[in-house]
Order: C-alpha cells, then structure tokens, then sequence
C-alpha cells in the first residue's frame, strides 16, 4: 500500500477513532486487495510504511463486496462501478477480503 | 479540409550501458544500497546487441513482424529467438549504443558531449554507413577528439555524466553551467538522448512518408522531458532542435506535454494545425527517455530474466493535407477526459472511447482495432504490473457488454477481435496508443480495417500539479476520398453558382432597365 496512503489512514484513524472508521478499497485484483486489507488490520506486511507494526484492525472492504454494493444508490453503482465489477475476478477479491478480515479485523 | 497520415517512423536504441549508469532504479540504488545484491547481479542479466535484434517485440516496433505474428508466439518472449534479427525495418531501425553515442555528439551544438578519440575513429564509419545520417550530420562530428586522461578528469573532477560502452569510460557529457541544476551534466545527457533519438525518428519518418525535408512546416515534440535553465525551466524547444539535426530548414516547432498522453494530444494538435490550413505538413515527434531503463530491473534480477528495458524508443509521424489515399484523422471524433470526468475506470473509458462514438451513433464494436497502452507485457507481467493493454481491452469490452453492444459471451473473445498484443518498451509516453499508428495506416490502406482508435493516458498526479488522470483519444480512418471532397466542394460551388445567376440576373435586369 502507497506509503503516504498508510500516513492519511494512520492519521485519520487517530482523529476519528478506529472503531469509526472504514477503509474502502478499489484494486484491481485480490492479492493486493488482500495487501492493502492487511496493512489497516494487522500491519504494513512490506514493513516499509508508516503501519509497520501497528495493528488497527480496522473494518476494510473492496467496493465489489456484497456488503457494499447493498450500501450504494444502485444507479450510481451501476455508473460508477458494474464495468469494473464484471472485469475483476469478484469471488477472489471476496474471499481474500474476508480471510484478512476474519483474521484481524478488530470492530 | 483533411489531415492525412502520411507515414511514421519507429526506432530503437540499444543502451546496455545506460542501463547500468542512468536507469533511475539503478542510480537510485547506488545511492541507498550500493552494496546490495542487485547491483552485483544486474550486469550478467544485460542483453547483447544480437539479443536485442532477435527479441521479438522489438522486430514488431520497427515493422519487420506485425502485432498479429506476435499475437501467435506463446509469452514469455524474452526466452525465444524471433526468426528475424535485422537491425532495419521498414518503420525504421535499431540502433546499436556506439552509433547512437557518436550520434549524441553530433545532436550536440554546445561542444558539451566528448568523445574518446580511438572510440570515435572505431566506430565513425558505421554510423556514416547508416542509410539516414547523411553528410550534414556526420560533419557535425568534430574533427578533434578528447583523449581518455581528460575524459577521466572531467568525469572526476568535473561532474561530468559519463559515456560508457562495454563497461569501458568512452566520453562524457559535461554539465552546461556551474549551479544550474537544469543544466547539469545529468540533464544534458538525459535531454542530448532524447533529442538524438527524435533525430533518428524524425529522419525515419520523413523518409517513410516520402515526402522531402523541405516540405516540413512544423514539428510538435511530445516526450517527457524539460529542457531550459533555472530561469525558465521546461522553456523549450526539443521540436526545433532535433529539426535542425535533421535539417528539416523550413520547420520551426513547439513541445507538448502530457506525461503519457502527450504522443495523443500532440497527433490531435498536429491534425487540426493541418486541418485548418495552418501548416501543410506537420510532424509529431519523441524521443526516449534514459531514467526509465531498468525501471522494473529489480524484478526481472530477482526472476532470473534478462534485463528487457534496455532500449531507449522513439517514434514520429507525419501529418499531411488529404493526398486522397491516405488514412484520415477524424477530427469530429474525439474522445476527452475533462476535469469533470472524475477517476472511476467506467467514467474515464467512457469518456475517451464512447463518447466520441455516441455522437456519431457508432457502436464500441464499429471500432475496428483500439490501441491504447501498448506496453510489451513481457516486461510488465514480471514486475506484477499486469498486461496493461489486456486490461484494458476488458474494460472496453465490459463497457461494451453494459451498453448491450457485445453479448457477455463475447467478452472473452473482444481483446483478440478488436485489440493487440502489446510490444512497446516502457519509456512512458512511446507505448502510449501511438506505436500503432504505422501498422494502423498499412491495414487501413490495404482494406483490412476501417477504423482504429488510439488512445492516449497520462498520470498527472506524478507532477503533484493535480491528482486529476488524463487522456485522449481520436480515430483513424479509410480516407473518405473523392466522396467528402465533393459534397465539400459542391456546397462552396452551389454557393458560387447561385451568386453568378444573381448577378447575371441583376446585369440582365440592368440592361433591360437601360
């Protein structure tokens, strides 16, 4: 996960307090769904940002999960998201996602 | 009034060395690591010159395999011997490092660029040999060499970029002022190559298109780099310089800038500078670029490849007024993504490739062929990059299946149907949709399609001017020929008619008055 990015949900995590805040993703792929899922629950796993070694279990999802597509406006989803969705492998990217986030997720 | 396609020019340069000197992932690793295991390992991973010739996606920049050939070789490349090895192609050519470096001092009028006097006297009649350099740019080649005590002084004592060829110090680049970081010797060496390889490219495509030098009223050069001094930093001009190079005397010329999108947005420019009558001829030009060589070095070391980003590219491509044969540029048809677009993937593909479509009622499988990021992804795939062009295809496609245009079974089937298997080197702005542009016009003319897309993106956020995304798009066409010509020219004639059988009437009327 981009470094700076690590910095802005390090930072926003300590303004709103970990239990508020959720990290929505939108890559491309499930192993680095599963990367950025992994370092805002347990730690940056390339120890190279700003999470290294901190664990802030926060709640992550990829914008093609079920529990965020049921959250969207479906006509905006359907503008601003469906092409992708029929683009990505969605079953790895879910199953990637919820292996992270039964794993570390701490809210 | 049309703008034409007239001919393009592809080429190549061999860097090994490069690679090793001024490739940033390599200069930075010396910085922070220079002890590490990559740099020990990179060395026995650089190709030869023979390698090079035979590696497949680069006998497809140069024309002499087309993108369907390389479509049917099973990937990875870099492990096959292409059955063609020709260091010319009908785009163009690959150039091996010793000439390019002669060709270096020869693109440099500041006295900036020093050579090794042994090494020149080696190597000068190859690049004299080279079907484009011609006399004007060999004399540009001073008399009176350096010997390779200073060379060494100047690098030492200097700051002077070094020249190296097989591993050995063969010149030097020196800096063009003392402070000026914008004229350091790093950048004078980074901008001399990009301006020499335009050079080559421009004189590939002149000659391409058969057209003389003379006939050349504009050239718009889109790569990535800034030339100027601390007073006005990307000042300019790498269009005229590599013009005067090339003795294009009647051209004068700007830079356009993009980051990756610039190749497109600088055929648009140069279309509508035709198209409007401004200039006759134009032609749109790059050269390399010396900080990507290697880019993805650590990857190809760590998975036992070779080093693919050896190759310093170019391109250019002539723009005419209609000759009535050659492929259009439809200047109604254009794809924009504006401010406004936003960064979703479904807004931006929407916005380069079906809005121009929609406002002529064409759908997304009208196209015949798009060309959007070309990157070999046999270099991509390695460093975890993906195959760009293939990801983009299924975007197409999946935007396609949305707007009930291709039937979701067809999904898998589009990228081979309408796309291309990518073969342009990493260098930024040249995969950028326009390394295409030379096959597009031979199928077009030949009637194997009638229209291509090229699209062009570009990640501004880089510059950290904006983090707004960026790209365009146009569409190349069978030429209309006499069809359009005539409704054009009836219009203006029916015009002209009637304004004669007014005044004819009038007279007629006035005479019978008297």
């Amino acid at each position: 996960m981009d470094l700076e990015n690590q910095k802005r949900v390090k930072e926003l995590a300590e303004q709103y307090g970990p239990e508020n805040v959720v990290v929505l993703l939108g890559a491309a792929e499930g192993e680095a769904s599963g990367l950025a899922a992994e370092t805002v629950t347990n730690g940056d796993p390339t120890y190279a940002g700003p999470l290294t070694g901190v664990s802030l279990g926060l709640k992550v999802y990829h914008v093609c999960e079920p529990e965020v597509k049921a959250e969207f406006d479906p006509a905006v989803y359907d503008e601003q998201v469906s092409m992708m969705e029929m683009v990505l492998d969605v079953d790895d990217i879910i199953n990637e996602m919820t292996s992270i986030r039964e794993q570390y997720c701490k809210y | 009034m049309k703008s034409v396609i007239k001919g393009a020019g592809y080429i190549l340069v061999h860097t090994p060395d490069m690679v090793l000197h001024n490739g940033t992932t390599q200069t930075t690793e010396r910085i922070v690591n220079p002890d590490g295991e990559y740099l020990k390992e990179l060395p026995k991973h650089i190709r030869t010159f023979e390698q090079a010739l035979s590696y497949w996606p680069n006998q497809v920049y140069i024309g002499n395999k087309t993108p369907d050939e390389l479509a049917a070789v099973e990937q990875p490349w870099c492990d096959k011997v292409c059955d063609v090895n020709d260091r010319y192609g009908h785009f163009g050519q690959i150039m091996p490092q010793e000439e390019f470096l002669l060709l270096m001092q020869a693109c440099d009028v500041f006295g900036l660029v020093k050579l090794e006097k042994g090494f020149v006297e080696a190597h000068k009649a190859a690049l004299a040999a080279n079907p484009i350099i011609d006399e004007t740019i060999m004399a540009r080649i001073p008399a009176e060499q350096t010997d390779a005590a200073e060379i060494q002084r100047l690098v030492d004592e200097e700051h002077s970029e070094g020249l190296y060829h097989n591993g050995e110090l063969v010149g030097c680049v020196n800096r063009a002022h003392d402070i000026d970081v914008n004229l350091s010797a790093h950048v004078i060496h980074e901008n001399i190559v990009s301006k020499a390889s335009s050079v080559t490219a421009l004189l590939s495509a002149v000659k391409n298109a058969g057209i003389a030098k003379e006939d050349v009223e504009y050239v718009v050069d889109c790569a990535e780099e800034a030339c100027g001094d601390m007073n006005q930093r990307g000042g300019g001009n790498f269009a005229k310089s590599a013009a005067e190079i090339a003795g294009l005397a009647n051209a004068t010329g700007s830079d356009a800038r993009g980051f990756c999108a610039a190749p497109a947005h600088a055929m648009i420019e140069a279309a509508a500078l035709v198209a409007s009558g401004a200039y006759k001829t134009v032609v749109v030009t790059a050269g390399g670029c010396t900080a990507k060589l290697g880019m993805n070095g650590k990857d190809h070391v760590k998975k036992g490849l070779p080093i693919m980003e050896d190759m310093i590219g170019g391109f250019a491509v002539v723009v005419t007024q209609d000759d009535g044969v050659s492929p259009e540029i439809n200047l109604d048809m254009l794809g924009r993504h504006t401010v406004g677009t936003g960064s979703a993937p479904q807004a931006v593909i929407s916005s380069l490739v079906t809005n121009p479509l929609d406002k002529h009622g064409l759908k997304i499988t009208d196209i015949d062929k798009y060309s959007p990021e070309m990157q070999n992804p046999d270099i991509t795939k390695p460093a975890g990059a993906g195959d760009v062009p293939l990801a983009n295809y299924k975007m197409i496609a999946a935007l396609a299946v949305k707007r009930g245009e291709l039937q979701k079974a067809d999904l898998a089937s589009f990228p081979a149907k309408h796309g291309l298997t990518g073969w342009a080197p990493t260098q930024g702005h040249i995969p950028s949709g326009v390394p295409y542009i030379g096959f597009a016009r031979e199928d077009i003319m030949a009637g194997k399609l009638n229209r291509v897309m090229i699209i062009g993106k570009g990640s501004l956020f880089l510059g950290r001017m904006t983090n707004l995304f960026d790209g365009v798009s146009f569409v190349i066409q069978a030429n209309t020929g006499a069809e359009e010509a005539q409704a054009g020219v009836s219009e203006e004639e029916v015009k002209g008619m009637i304004a004669k059988a007014m005044r004819d009437f009038a007279a007629t009327l006035m005479a019978q008055a008297e």
